[in-house]
């Protein structure tokens, strides 16, 4: 422990913040309190600290009266912590012998006793006094960025965020957990509330990626382990299996006529399980990459062994492969766009609407399928028992603004609703009924569209659908299923028999979100969804920083805000990687070599992975460019062989000897 | 008089473990003595406190005092043999952090007492006597010094030069460290004269230690089998070592008992429990209070634990007696 030799001359700052903080701290009697304590030189209240004279106050008095250590009794750190290093480092003194005491946040928006709140003022400026003594001269380090950005799911977000930083001329690489990009997106017919046909739009910018020079698409494909940092993080992506090569199949799809399985007669995923595939298949015309894709589950030669494997001996070009296992890639990035997307909530959590029970209960995304042009009808809406559908209830909100599934509105239901109900009667001239809670069109145009339904003789029935079920009271009813309702407009119970029921199901977080949040070191909302830093000013950056966020596994939303959001996040990765490197925070751990005993303790409680083990020299070591300087570490080092700068053992409790000194 | 720089020794509250050690040296006392005129050692050598009154003050070299400071004659010859000493080495835990009397500092000096005097199971004291600072009968007076309120580590009561930790020092410390103060070269006022790291580093089975101990549970040395060749706290037995200074050759492990952290905590350490408490919480396995309670179980006497020879310097320093 090195003593200063040079004699402490502290300026202390109090600010009144206008009324905020002096309408409820005398603060002239903390600025006085202040002048009495040992070391300080100048003491000083002022307006508006954080105004161009209240800094030109602290550089002056630098000079002057040659400080060497500044106070401010302000506001959050979050807000004016680097105004005030500014000024300091102006006034020209290293920046981190300024301390500010939050006496705006923590004291006069809190309380209410003008006495006990300057008592309070006083206490932590006293505190601040006593830290400031045992400062340290530190350097923000800089560390270069890679140049490159790893997105994270193949959706519309994914899709666009990927386009636009490859467009910039950025290295891109696209990873997607499906055979084929494009999510939930391509599996739509139109798209509200243009009622423009998704494909049209989507596949274009589907085959841009795949034929972008800047762009890397990995499909079928995961992220199994992130390390590293903000500008610098090594990914290792694994790869599954298709046995299908990527590099010689040209998507012709002759493996699969010849497959031994001469009927398809598997679900499609893609068609939510209302088409049928082969066990080597595409998934839609325009998959992309249009690679054929074996499912392993159901292939015989995969299962089996045993099967005379037609597929092979058809592909000339001789792309399946068999023998193809997981392969790992490492790769190293700057940046990181999670656009993982959602799940639809499974309708069989509400069990009252039948779904799964009766054949004739959809749900939304069934009847995306249904309506859809390339979809397993061609778009005719057939039911299952091959019936025409004369009348058709869409539910609203299954599993949104219910307590007992999902209490978030999933913003986007009211309006695919609406367009389904559209689509349905223009496919089907079946006479529909939307069953809603509240109709919530608050877009552009949304609410012209519901208008224009309303026009188009769709029947509204405002009231939360009780139960679906087939049920006969009436003869009316026979052969139907019957929507038992409240319709809170008329003011009565009612049961409409239907020959189709849709359910309009929610977005919910991907059931592996945890896990997906654990890997990238982001945060989760109650909800499930990942978490933006602030929901205001950095909607798309996470707490991590480097790593950011774009659609829906941020939030249920619709295409438009997707798009704009992926384009945000872009822009926000394009900003960090066009900066060319990194200011870290110097209120980083460090380990002194030396002290340290090797015994583990701190190695496994980083949660930035930022301390590893180093066998050769049996210590451990902290990667300061991965520390956040949350301390934990520092806490928890038996031998207090961890330092952290800002925090030293000496700052942290002549601090407190400060703030109890006057009780 | 002969021109060997003079050296003491002196036991206030301790067990007697640290003379011992002392003896310990075995042949090496020859080396010492041949060095150094012993002028103080009333465990082994008859001087009184008077031969020690009548030296010039400063006249001893070194005085290695042992034990705890608890009465009011061991505060007498704690200030006395300050005052004679050049250099004043708190020899042992007991000197050094207070040691085990230090857990004392548990319970109130009438709390301690009763205890003794009257309700331990195997007191027999019908008349309820206790000690007495003075008592006279037949017209002569005896003295008894007064038992203190609160056990005092010896630099809570005089200033320390050096320390030497250990329950007792191991011979190899008090070997070296004879050795450097007769050298002449010493360090700087104040220095535990014991390496800086954590036991760990010596120990031989530190690289059995997993990076993650993430401890399900806590078992007591008496109540389970000790693998001899794995990481005695991996195993969930509280081993202090982590947290604990090294020096001793980690001796206990080597006899497969955990360390009991007598050699107290590096000097960087303001509270060598409160550090152990802090690293072994933090890698407790569970994350949910219940079950977090339910691994805490294991450890059923934490002070006694985690301060067990540190509880009279550490921050917690005695229980405040609300009665």
């Amino acid at each position: 422990m090195s003593k200063p030799v040079e004699e402490i001359r502290i300026g202390v700052y109090v600010c009144h913040c206008g009324t905020n903080i002096a309408g409820m701290v005398d603060v002239k009697n903390v600025a006085d309190f202040a002048s009495r304590l040992p070391g300080v030189t100048v003491s000083r209240e002022y307006k508006y600290m954080c105004s161009d004279p209240g800094q030109e106050l602290i550089r002056q008095d630098i000079k002057e009266h040659r400080l060497n250590r500044i106070v401010v009794a302000s506001c959050s750190p979050l807000l004016h912590e680097e105004t005030f290093r500014a000024a300091t480092a102006k006034g020209g003194l290293n920046p981190f012998f300024f301390h500010l005491v939050n006496i705006r946040e923590h004291d006069s928006w809190v309380h209410e006793n003008r006495q006990d709140a300057t008592a309070k003022a006083n206490a932590l400026v006293h505190a601040a006094v006593e830290r400031v003594r045992s400062h340290k001269a530190l350097t923000k380090k800089q560390v270069p960025v890679n140049p490159a950005v790893l997105v994270v799911g193949g959706g519309i977000a994914g899709i666009h965020a990927a386009l636009t930083l490859a467009n910039a001329g950025k290295k891109v690489y696209l990873v997607e957990r499906e055979p084929t990009i494009g999510g939930h997106m391509a599996k739509f017919d139109k798209t509200f509330p243009t009622l423009d046909c998704a494909a049209c739009i989507l596949t274009p910018k589907m085959s841009s990626v795949k034929s972008h020079k800047n762009i890397t698409l990995w499909s079928y494909s995961e992220v199994s382990r992130i390390e590293g940092y903000v500008g610098n993080f090594e990914v290792t992506v694994r790869r599954q299996p298709r046995y299908v090569r990527e590099d010689l199949c040209v998507g012709c799809m002759e493996c699969i006529d010849a497959c031994v399985f001469k009927e398809a007669k598997f679900p499609n995923e893609f068609d939510e399980g209302l088409g049928k595939r082969k066990p080597i298949y595409v998934p839609f015309p325009q998959a992309t990459p249009k690679v054929a894709v074996i499912d392993p589950d159901r292939c015989l030669n995969v299962k089996t062994g045993k099967c005379k494997k037609s597929c092979v001996a058809s592909c000339d070009r001789g792309a399946i492969d068999f023998t193809q296992k997981p392969e790992d890639r490492q790769i190293k990035v700057g940046a990181v766009v999670v656009a993982t997307g959602f799940k639809a909530f499974d309708a069989k959590r509400s069990p009252q609407y039948g779904y799964g029970v009766y054949p004739n209960v959809y749900t939304s995304l069934e009847v995306e399928r249904l309506v859809n042009a390339s979809g397993p009808t061609s778009g005719e809406v057939v039911l299952r028992d091959g019936r025409h559908p004369k009348t058709v209830g869409i539910i609203h909100c299954v599993g949104s603004r219910e307590e007992h599934t999902n209490r978030w509105c999933s913003r986007v239901c009211c309006m695919y609703s609406l367009k389904l109900a559209h689509l349905v009667k223009e496919h089907s001239g079946a006479e529909v009924f939307n069953f809603y809670i509240d109709m919530r069109t608050p877009g552009k145009s949304f609410e012209e569209f519901y208008q224009k339904l309303l026009k188009e003789g769709v029947h509204f029935v405002r009231g939360k659908v009780a139960e679906v079920n087939d049920w006969v009271l009436d003869p009316s009813e026979q052969g139907k299923l019957v929507i038992r309702v409240e319709d809170t407009l008329l003011g009565t119970v009612r049961r409409i028999p239907v020959d189709m029921v849709v359910l309009g199901v929610g977005l919910e977080p991907h059931a592996d979100a945890q896990e997906v949040r654990r890997l990238f070191n982001i945060s989760c909302g109650t909800e499930g969804f990942f978490l933006e830093r602030h929901p205001k000013l950095a909607p798309v950056n996470t707490f991590t920083d480097g790593i950011f966020l774009a659609g829906c596994c941020q939030g249920p939303k619709d295409i438009p805000d997707t798009v704009a959001q992926a384009g945000a996040a872009a822009a926000e990765a394009l900003a960090l990687i066009d900066s060319g490197h990194v200011e870290l925070e110097p209120n980083t751990a460090y380990i002194v070599e030396e002290e340290c005993s090797g015994c583990k303790s701190c190695v496994p409680l980083c949660p930035y992975k930022a301390i590893s083990y180093v066998e050769d020299k049996k210590k451990a070591v902290i990667n300061e460019a991965l520390c956040k300087g949350c301390g934990t570490c520092v806490g928890a080092c038996p031998s207090s062989s961890i330092k952290q700068n800002l925090f030293e053992d000496e700052q942290v409790f002549s601090e407190i000897r400060g703030v109890l000194a006057d009780v | 008089m002969s021109e060997k720089p003079k050296v003491g020794f002196y036991w206030c509250a301790s067990c007697g473990g640290c003379e011992e050690s002392v003896v310990d040296l075995a042949e090496g006392i020859l080396d010492v003595v041949k060095a150094v005129d012993i002028v103080f050692w009333p465990v082994a050598m008859d001087f009184k406190r008077k031969d020690v009154e009548a030296m010039p003050d400063g006249a001893i070299l070194a005085t290695l005092l042992n034990g705890a400071v608890r009465s009011g004659e061991q505060e007498e010859m704690v200030r006395l043999l300050r005052r004679k000493s050049k250099l004043l080495i708190a020899y042992g835990s007991c000197a050094h952090t207070g040691g085990i009397p230090g857990l004392a500092n548990q319970f109130s000096r009438e709390e301690i007492l009763k205890f003794v005097y009257q309700e331990s199971p195997s007191t027999a004291n019908e008349k309820n006597t206790r000690p007495q600072t003075r008592f006279a009968e037949e017209g002569r007076e005896t003295h008894l010094p007064e038992l203190h309120q609160v056990v005092r580590s010896l630099d809570q009561v005089v200033e320390v030069d050096y320390y030497l930790p250990g329950c007792p020092p191991t011979p190899n410390l008090l070997k070296n460290a004879l050795g450097v103060l007769l050298s002449g070269k010493l360090p700087p006022k104040g220095a535990v004269l014991a390496p800086e790291t954590a036991l760990c580093n010596e120990c031989p089975r530190k690289d059995s230690k997993p990076q993650d101990v993430a401890f399900k549970e806590f078992k007591r040395p008496h109540l389970a089998r000790i693998e001899t060749d794995k990481c005695i706290l991996a195993q969930g037995f509280m081993c202090m070592g982590p947290a604990t200074r090294a020096g001793c050759g980690a001796q206990c492990v080597q006899g497969n008992m955990p360390c009991t952290g007598c050699f107290g905590a590096t000097s960087r350490v303001r509270d060598q429990g409160a550090k152990m408490l802090s690293s072994v919480c933090s890698n407790i396995d569970p994350k949910e209070e219940p079950e977090i309670d339910k691994v805490l179980e294991g450890i059923p006497d934490p002070v006694g634990t985690f301060y067990r020879y540190g509880l009279a310097r550490s921050l917690l320093r005695r229980k405040v007696s609300t009665v």
